[in-house]
């Protein structure tokens, strides 16, 4: 795993505070995540791990009273500079969240929506992405008969895979998965996590989970917050081996969490 | 001791749904047994003629037409003001007190009786010196339901769940974009039954309009026309002393029940229609 050191950091996480309502959710997060790579947020509940992958797409701005302090660099740009246009961010920043959403529309117009707001009218072009992204996510030959069917009448693990097909349908760089497959089946999960490993090297994958298990099994990059503090980061074969920390061991040992 | 409570509270329920159902089944009764004898293919093909108001012949034609212009065109103007209200409390204006002082004035004004949203626009009227017409008569009903439809509008726009807002968010959509396609998709079904009930509000309603709109035996061709109304035809009969006018009242009646009724089927197949989108 030492590939993880060469290759160059997609984001730069700088001194990252984050307060809510007077409670210091993030106490300085300093932290670098590799690109194309997936990157596991490792830690016990209420640590800080949601609140750190919202910071990068700015979600954050949606909860009332967060003070956020700090720098999140994507490449070059400042995800927190306030002149930042948020939807081009949105966009190359893509989100799952922890229980399927979809959207109260078709499974076509569910992966259409990204590209549509972000300018794209071609009907030709919109049908390629769509049945792309379908394929990519493993639900075209499950779907593609049915394109025009509400997506509300899929399963739960095919909505979360429809999900995961509708964030790459904007072709970001970067793809934020908060406990993705925790409402999921044992089956579905092992689906999206085969995904992702299928894709991690176009994406910058940045994964929570509060499953160790899941951790090892997918990442190449951990970092471990507690607390709200980053207690230790690094490829993830010398975490999970030898981690540096006490804090780290413990927790992997499963001491606390 | 309590399966007693049980039993007595249960026949205490049935007893209420019996008197709605009753009452409701009463009147259409005594509408359709009074009126069906005077409902003639020529009450609903042709305008008033000579001596129609004597029990001679024609029929309602100008009041069924004159109603469902009224109805359309004030539900029309209401939507226009009563959606984007509603998506700017629900969007923009969020959980703040200004948000809840505009709810409270709407509860308000859907409380105000339609007689005297009539008297205003009325005093208005006057004051520019307007006569009675389709268009006044379409202002007042659209004065009326606009705050029933935006308080309708407004209680289905809030029960959309926050996860579909954030997944609009989340790919980018402007508070703009999730409103119009995010929100409205979802509270679409909800939406078509409010517009429908408003419209049945509209059309059913005769104080509103009897100063507005004015009263006329022909088919208004112009909104400065004045137009006929079935709400005011049905009470211009009734008072009359003649039995075959008064049973004419009561086809009228029938009539209006019929446009009802087509609505709310009309409302519930597309709400079934649009809800298989909505996510629960």
């Amino acid at each position: 795993m030492d590939a993880t050191e060469s290759v160059a950091p997609e984001i730069r996480v700088r001194d990252l505070h984050v307060i809510l309502e007077k409670r210091e959710i993030l106490k300085g997060i300093s932290v670098e995540i590799p690109k194309n790579r997936i990157t596991a947020i490792i830690g016990p509940s209420g640590c800080g791990k949601s609140t750190l992958l919202r910071c990068i797409n700015r979600m954050i701005d949606l909860v009332e009273g967060a003070s956020v302090t700090g720098e999140v660099l994507i490449g070059n740009v400042d995800a927190l500079s306030p002149g930042i246009e948020l939807t081009e961010l949105r966009r190359r920043v893509g989100m799952i969240s922890q229980t399927p959403n979809p959207l109260p529309m078709s499974i076509f117009d569910n992966i259409a929506f990204g590209p549509r707001i972000h300018g794209e009218r071609d009907s030709k072009t919109l049908d390629a992405t769509v049945s792309r992204c379908l394929k990519t996510v493993g639900l075209w030959n499950e779907v593609h008969e049915r394109l025009y069917d509400p997506a509300a009448k899929l399963s739960i693990g095919q909505q979360q895979r429809l999900c995961l097909a509708r964030a790459l349908a904007m072709e970001p760089e970067v793809l934020l998965c908060d406990e993705i497959t925790s409402a999921l089946d044992p089956i579905s999960a092992k689906h999206i996590e085969s995904e992702l490993l299928a894709i991690k090297n176009e994406y910058t994958i940045i994964f929570v989970t509060h499953i160790l298990r899941q951790a090892r099994r997918i990442a190449d990059h951990v970092i471990f917050l507690y607390l709200g503090e980053l207690v230790e980061s690094g490829p993830a074969a010398e975490i999970f081996s030898s981690p540096k920390d006490p804090r780290t061991k413990e927790y992997l040992e499963g001491v606390f969490g | 001791m309590r399966r007693i409570e049980e039993a007595v509270f249960k026949a205490l329920m049935v007893i209420s749904l019996f008197i709605v159902l009753g009452s409701l089944l009463a009147v259409i009764l005594v509408v359709v047994i009074r009126g069906a004898p005077a409902l003639t293919l020529s009450m609903v093909t042709q305008v008033p003629q000579g001596g129609f108001y004597l029990g001679k012949e024609g029929g309602i034609l100008n009041a069924i037409i004159g109603s469902l212009y009224v109805a359309t065109g004030a539900t029309l103007i209401a939507i226009v003001i009563a959606l984007p209200f509603a998506w700017y409390l629900n969007q923009y204006a969020g959980k703040s007190r200004f948000a809840d002082i505009f709810r409270a004035i709407l509860d308000i004004a859907t409380g105000v009786p339609s007689l005297l949203y009539g008297a205003f626009a009325f005093s208005i009227m006057l004051a520019i010196g307007a006569k009675t017409s389709l268009l006044w008569g379409i202002l007042t009903i659209a004065l009326f339901i606009t705050p029933l439809l935006a308080r309708s509008f407004d209680e289905v726009i809030q029960t959309v769940p926050f996860k579909l807002k954030e997944a609009s968010f989340a790919l980018g959509a402007t508070r703009l974009e999730t409103v119009l396609y995010v929100v409205s998709r979802q509270a679409l079904p909800g939406i078509l039954t409010g517009i429908l009930l408003a419209f049945g509000r509209g059309i059913g309603d005769a104080a509103s309009i009897l100063f507005t709109a004015g009263y006329t035996d022909s088919i208004p061709t112009s909104l400065g026309d004045p137009v006929a109304t079935l709400p005011l035809a049905i009470f211009f009969q009734l008072g009359s002393p003649i039995p075959a006018v008064q049973a004419r009242a009561y086809a009228s009646g029938i009539i209006l029940l019929a446009i009802v009724l087509i609505l709310s089927v009309v409302s519930r197949v597309l709400t079934k229609r649009y809800m298989k989108y909505v996510i629960k």
